[in-house]
């Protein structure tokens, strides 16, 4: 009788998967769905289904299927899924992955099993370098590339030193990494905290004002920025070390960090007042199909991952075995990017340009984040000579 | 070269009280969680897994509540009485039925239960987590010393766990019903002989280790986090501090939760820097967080071999 | 009394043939899915068949059982990543520091009893998971990745799932095995007796820390050894491998099954696992369902699923 029932559910696990139908593009979607960053996953599964509206949900005349999984921005249960999506469900394209420890633990099954992977914004040193693979595509930035932008702003606007701080994992490593290779002052202090469980700053914050630095360059990303930005408010420290952030003010932190966010400087690849007509309409069509909510630049990297995809099976006229004319096709980027164009570099990181970002008040009272000036155009990640692709 | 030394130096002293005084809420906080823990286990023989879970069902609340009522008063306190009757439903309703069992048994049961209010929660407000935002009042910094800024709330929740603790030592110590609950915590049998209503005091000091722990779970809501599992981690740290302060001893709770929260927050802010004398900085801030932690858990495996009663043994039979 | 017997026996017989076949089922439905799904839950009963020793037989109640799966799983790791490939070199290693760290904490902790020893082993199981933390070379909290299986010099070939499934279930059985040659041998039963009275034991002149320490690393070494299997299973190796929590897991599908059963630990995996990832296909919310489930079994269910079929046969 258990026997029986063991045997049973082993039997319904076995058919219960999907045949394997020609006629559909299966996108395997791995994003946090749980726990405090859910909005950023939440935000970019919003995006990527506003774009799958817009060419209306079909592709070389496929209907495009798509499967999501959680990753609890675990990087073990990032991978297991990854694995389930490749095995069980047969994905042929993945589309995901925020965090870049996510991405790394999870990048030996794709690449082993020949699955294009979308990365819409995790972007590791090592991906950029050694392990970049012709499987994977980033619609993003590699980590380094945003801070090292700041760096150069601050250098021209002569801040003579600085207090690092950021969290301990993949991405907060290269992002301090990056900064400090642009920037020209001293470096007073560089503080990693526990990702994602610290949320309780005041350690280093008090280090910070200890240091008489003369500013403050921080990346947090997700609930862990909201908590760092109050807490630098609380600490009353918002008039003493200016605040220069990487990540961590974008339209998901602001109705929480409300006025504590008013002229905070932040660098990006995009912003929500970009001038282009397919951003234009993005942001348009995403506040009308989600009342009460903005798409953040999370969004705009998961919206731009189906025109990429899109154009490689147009490409092929859906013959998904034809991966290395998908692979090319999608190399030239020929599509409208809602940052505007851009290029992918030798290890399909995108090559573009970087903007300061503000935050000031609109005309009808509420917070937004606006376009100041490009700091750096067609900018090129430093680590893409590691990269053994051509 | 002279008076810029001892400038760093004092700030460097400022920097030392701030995190003292973190060190101190911290500790406070772990009291609270861990003193129903000592109570119940104590009392009532009973190892509680999902004690973590009434913690976190005490932040959610409040965040609930707090939101709906509008006042940052009112719903505290409605989450607080939402704990407490939560608390006292699961005795009724599952733990009082584990009384007197292996504690194996009282492991897996409770374990069940933390999978179960995870998942509960998920169901009721979503995977992503809740926000409890400050009232304005409470997000100015106060000076507590020239120079030296400490967020208002961290000082009203160092206020009210002392006050707790106080009220909880004034009530074990000073009343009928602390009485009882200090002899039930070193002879169980006696306490039944006596005729006193065994059930109903067990039933009451569940709820009011309930209580406590919601307390802390809603209290440190606004400042770090309201969000499905947080109970876990921290619930290990309470564990922790009943076995190195005695199981059954509140008085021991509270001088384990204080070293214990010293040792994690102190050892977090000062021992990167000593460790990067020796490792690059990446390497020292991934080695000293696993550092500091393994120092509580050391001094917990040399307490309990050398001491396993604890530091305040609750005097058993 | 003999009905019940043979009842618990087939059950187990039918367990093993299922599992021996079961790379036939999958290549013949050609779900590659199922096997890898069984390659973790034979790896999994291997941990759970080294806790039963200890917990249902020796009656040492560890809560730290999961960090020999992380202290096996980073010999592999650390020495792929250090350039020693070789599984010769490698699994040795994993058994090696098993052993050792399991006789470190159980000659400490065998000083102690009951919930203490409870909380001393999960003392010692979290420090393991701060040191991995704190291991920046080999990624910390962000894991490392296993870029290739251990080599046995041509012997086997890990990186082929059929081949590897056989080699754990291999392991799987021969843990078994050996954990009824010890139950059943002179020394087993010394254990055991120290389990029901330990007073009774010393009085009969048995050095009884000795006995359940030799106990302790048998153990630990066997789930070291599923630690470096788990590792080339997953070919990533993290920290999180050895949270409390896991060691909850583990001591779940043991008493799931039915302590100081033979098979218990084996049918307990295999439902705690199966019941995981087919619940979570039904619902979302399986948790909800598992966590009841489990407050039912201790209240009503005394010996975990072999104990049923062992009552319901008799009955």
């Amino acid at each position: 009788m258990r026997t029986a029932f063991l045997l049973a559910g082993a039997l319904a696990i076995a058919f219960g998967q999907s045949a394997i139908a020609a006629d559909t593009i299966k996108i395997g979607f791995i994003e946090t769905f749980s726990g405090p960053t859910a909005p950023i996953g939440i935000d970019a599964r919003n995006a990527f289904e506003l774009a799958l509206d817009h060419i209306g949900r079909k592709m070389a005349g496929k209907t495009v299927e798509v499967i999501y999984e959680d990753d609890q921005q675990k990087p073990d249960v990032g991978k297991q899924k990854t694995e389930k999506l490749i095995e069980s469900d047969h994905v042929d394209f993945l589309v995901g992955y925020n965090w870049s420890n996510v991405l790394l633990a999870s990048l030996k099954p794709a690449v082993d099993s020949k699955t294009f992977l979308i990365a819409i914004n995790a972007g590791p040193s090592q991906l950029a370098g050694e392990l970049c693979s012709p499987y994977v595509f980033s619609t993003s930035w590699q980590n380094d590339q945003t801070p090292a932008a700041m760096g150069l702003y601050m250098n021209q606007k002569g801040i003579k030193s600085v207090f690092l701080i950021a969290p301990n994992y993949a991405a907060g490593k290269d992002r301090l990494g990056g900064f400090k290779s642009t920037f020209k002052g001293t470096v007073l202090g560089e503080e990693y905290t526990v990702w994602p469980t610290q949320l309780d700053f005041s350690a280093e914050l008090a280090k910070a004002r200890a240091s008489k630095a003369e500013s403050m360059f921080v990346f947090f990303p997700g609930a862990a920025g909201v908590q760092f930005l109050n807490q630098y408010v609380q600490a009353g420290m918002r008039g003493q070390i200016p605040l220069y952030t990487d990540s961590m003010v974008d339209e998901l932190s602001l109705p929480l960090q409300k006025e504590n966010a008013l002229g905070i400087l932040g660098v990006q690849q995009w912003v929500n007042d970009l001038p282009n007509e397919e951003n234009r309409r993005f942001v348009a069509d995403y506040r009308k199909k989600y009342p009460g909510l903005r798409p953040t630049f999370y969004g705009s990297q998961a919206y731009d991952a189906v025109p990429l995809i899109n154009s490689a099976i147009v490409a092929v006229k859906g013959d998904l075995s034809k991966k290395d004319e998908m692979r090319a096709a999608m190399e030239k980027a020929d599509f409208k990017s809602v940052r505007g164009a851009f290029k992918f570099g030798n290890n399909h990181i995108p090559i573009q340009d970087f903007y300061l970002q503000d935050v000031v008040r609109d005309a009808d009272g509420t917070l937004s984040l606006k376009t100041v000036v490009a700091v750096v155009k067609d900018d090129q990640d430093r680590f893409h000579d590691k990269c053994p692709m051509k | 070269m002279g008076a810029e030394k001892t400038g760093v130096s004092r700030t460097n002293m400022l920097l030392v009280v701030e995190q003292f005084l973190n060190g101190l809420q911290f500790g406070l906080l772990l009291f609270l969680l861990a003193a129903g823990l000592t109570l119940v286990f104590g009392i009532m023989d009973l190892v509680n897994l999902a004690h973590g879970s009434l913690y976190m069902m005490g932040a959610y609340f409040a965040a609930t509540f707090v939101a709906w009522s509008g006042s940052f008063v009112f719903g505290i306190v409605l989450a607080l009485g939402a704990t407490l009757l939560l608390g006292i439903v699961l005795e009724i309703v599952a733990l009082r039925h584990l009384y007197g069992r292996d504690h194996l048994d009282h492991v897996l049961a409770t374990f069940g239960l933390i999978l179960f209010f995870n998942d509960l929660v998920r169901l009721v407000w979503g995977p992503a987590g809740l926000a409890l935002p400050l009232p304005a009042w409470l997000t100015v910094p106060v000076q507590i010393v020239p120079g030296v800024f400490y967020p208002a709330y961290r000082l009203a929740i160092i206020v009210v766990a002392l006050a707790v603790a106080l009220m909880l030592y004034l009530v074990v110590m000073r009343t009928r019903i602390g009485m009882l609950i200090r002899a039930g915590a070193s002879n169980r049998e006696m306490i039944g002989a006596l005729g006193i209503n065994i059930k109903l005091l067990y039933t009451l000091v569940f709820g009011l280790g309930a209580a406590l722990a919601g307390l802390a779970g809603l209290m440190q809501a606004p400042i770090l986090t309201v969000q499905i599992g947080m109970g876990e981690n921290i619930l290990i740290l309470a564990f922790v501090v009943i076995v190195i302060g005695g199981i059954g001893s509140i008085r021991g709770a509270f001088v384990a939760a204080i070293l214990v929260g010293m040792i994690d927050t102190l050892g977090r802010a000062f021992l990167p820097d000593l460790l990067r004398r020796i490792l690059s900085s990446a390497a020292a801030s991934t080695a000293a967080p696993a550092l500091s932690s393994m120092l509580i858990y050391l001094l917990m495996a040399i307490v309990l071999v050398a001491r396993p009663e604890g530091l305040f043994p609750a005097n058993r039979r | 009394m003999t009905s019940s017997f043979n009842l618990r026996n087939a059950v187990a017989a039918i367990v093993v043939v299922g599992l021996l076949l079961l790379p036939l089922f999958s290549q013949a439905t050609g779900n590659v899915f199922v096997l890898t799904l069984f390659t973790r839950i034979v790896i999994f009963a291997l941990a759970a068949v080294s806790l039963n020793l200890i917990m249902g037989y020796g009656g040492m109640m560890s809560f730290g059982h999961a960090a020999y799966l992380g202290i096996g799983g980073y010999a592999v790791g650390i020495l792929a990543a250090e350039g020693f490939g070789s599984g010769f070199i490698q699994w040795p290693v994993a058994l090696l520091a098993s052993a050792l760290f399991a006789l470190v904490i159980g000659a400490l902790s065998l000083r102690t009893r009951g919930v203490y020893f409870i909380m001393i082993t999960l003392a010692f199981a979290q420090m393991a998971y701060y040191v991995a933390s704190g291991l920046s070379r080999y990624g910390g909290d962000d894991g490392l990745t296993i870029y290739k299986r251990s080599t046995f010099g041509g012997l086997i070939n890990l990186s082929n799932r059929v081949q590897f499934y056989y080699l754990c279930l291999f392991c799987l059985l021969g843990g078994v095995f050996l954990v009824w040659r010890i139950v059943n041998s002179r020394f087993g039963l010394v254990v055991q007796g120290l389990r029901s009275n330990e007073q009774r034991m010393q009085a009969i002149g048995f050095p009884a820390t000795r006995y359940q320490l030799v106990c302790f690393v048998i153990a630990g070494t066997m789930c070291g050894l599923a630690g470096a299997l788990l590792a080339n299973n997953t070919d990533f190796i993290s920290p999180a491998v050895m949270y409390w929590t896991r060691s909850g897991d583990l001591m779940v599908m043991v008493i799931l099954g039915g302590m100081g059963s033979l098979f218990g630990p084996v049918v307990g995996a295999i439902v705690y696992l199966v019941l995981e990832e087919f619940l979570s296909q039904v619902t979302e919310y399986w948790a909800m369902i598992m966590g009841p489930l489990l407050l039912l079994i201790v209240l009503f269910g005394r010996g975990g699923i072999m104990g049923l079929i062992g009552r319901f046969s008799r009955g």
